[in-house]
């Protein structure tokens, strides 16, 4: 979605990609959103703790991941993260509204296991 | 009431508070001196980048995410590309990003209305909408944005239709977000600029919609 995703010609055809150059996921993979409390500094709201939802997006450039950029430690440490759609009725049960209603966010890989 | 001086003359009579902080400042104001001395006195910044940013941020403000959606429903190529990628369509308007966060906008349409909240504190698009809005920032409407938005948009007054799905985006690492208003009818004449001027900070969070009538200045 952020710039970079078009290129104009690819002779990308016999490049092997190294672990972690491409996202894992891609648009309509249904993954949980990890039920973890690291000590640190971290932008993983309590509300959407393993909850599920689905990758609508991975947004390009990999961003530094900020649970590490709050130690400094930047090297290295860009990370892949994604827009994820969460339906409101798998947040609150009880939700009163349409069942099309949905929370939309940004969450980075390490976050995100696949269901 | 106390007399006042004959000197004291702009046309009220009442006395006039001192304009003054009262009480002790907070934990984080403390904090936030603290560490602003500290690196002030370490040389790491000084007072005039501090004074510089303060300009940053004041010259931003919701008349810059105005002609950006103003721009969007004129111009259909310019619309895609801020939707494609918003900031850098922003950029082409010399709108600059010196905060480097990213930016996603979101289309509302008959059958999707968008809303922006930040759950964790108080992330917005500064860039283009300048400072948020109190409300934005306090806990009441971080809470329940994301747990009861019809009934939130319904206290600003927009009633959303069951059958129209909405997405409230929780802004948290690198990503800011901007609602980019459905153009109202009856605009097909209006010029860019008197479009813009209908376009207000609220339709932007996406609390309101774009009316002829609520414009944030007459035509």
């Amino acid at each position: 979605m952020q710039g970079g995703a078009n290129r104009s010609e690819s002779l990308g055809a016999g490049i092997v990609l190294a672990a972690g150059e491409a996202p894992v996921f891609g648009p309509g993979d249904r993954v949980r959103i990890l039920t973890r409390s690291p000590v640190g500094h971290y932008r993983v709201p309590t509300y959407l703790r393993g909850k599920t939802g689905v990758v609508e997006a991975a947004i390009e450039p990999a961003g530094v991941d900020n649970e590490e950029e709050a130690y400094g430690r930047n090297a290295g440490m860009k990370r892949h993260y994604y827009r994820i759609a969460v339906p409101m009725t798998e947040i609150w049960p009880d939700y009163a509204g349409s069942h099309r209603d949905g929370l939309h966010i940004e969450i980075f890989e390490t976050w995100l296991e696949r269901i | 009431m106390p007399q006042l001086p004959d000197a004291h003359d702009h046309g009220h009579d009442h006395p006039h508070a001192e304009i003054s902080q009262t009480g002790r400042p907070s934990y984080y104001e403390i904090m936030e001196t603290a560490v602003r001395e500290l690196l002030i006195e370490k040389r790491l910044i000084g007072p005039e980048e501090i004074r510089r940013q303060i300009e940053v941020l004041d010259s931003r403000t919701p008349a810059l995410g105005a002609k950006v959606v103003a721009r969007a429903w004129v111009d259909p190529e310019f619309r895609a590309r801020l939707l494609a990628d918003g900031r850098g369509a922003c950029e082409e308007l010399g709108i600059s990003f010196y905060d480097d966060t990213g930016l996603i906008v979101l289309e509302n349409t008959d059958k999707v209305h968008n809303l922006i909240v930040c759950t964790l504190c108080s992330c917005y698009p500064r860039p283009v909408l300048g400072l948020p809005p109190d409300w934005y920032k306090l806990k009441p409407y971080r809470a329940r944005a994301v747990s009861e938005p019809r009934a939130v948009l319904a206290e600003f007054g927009t009633i959303i239709p069951d059958d129209v799905e909405i997405r409230v985006s929780d802004s948290t690492a690198m990503v800011r977000f901007l609602v980019l208003p459905k153009r109202p009818e009856g605009t097909e004449d209006f010029s860019e600029e008197q479009l813009a001027d209908l376009v207000t900070r609220d339709a932007m969070i996406g609390v309101a919609p774009v009316s002829i009538e609520t414009g944030r200045t007459s035509r």
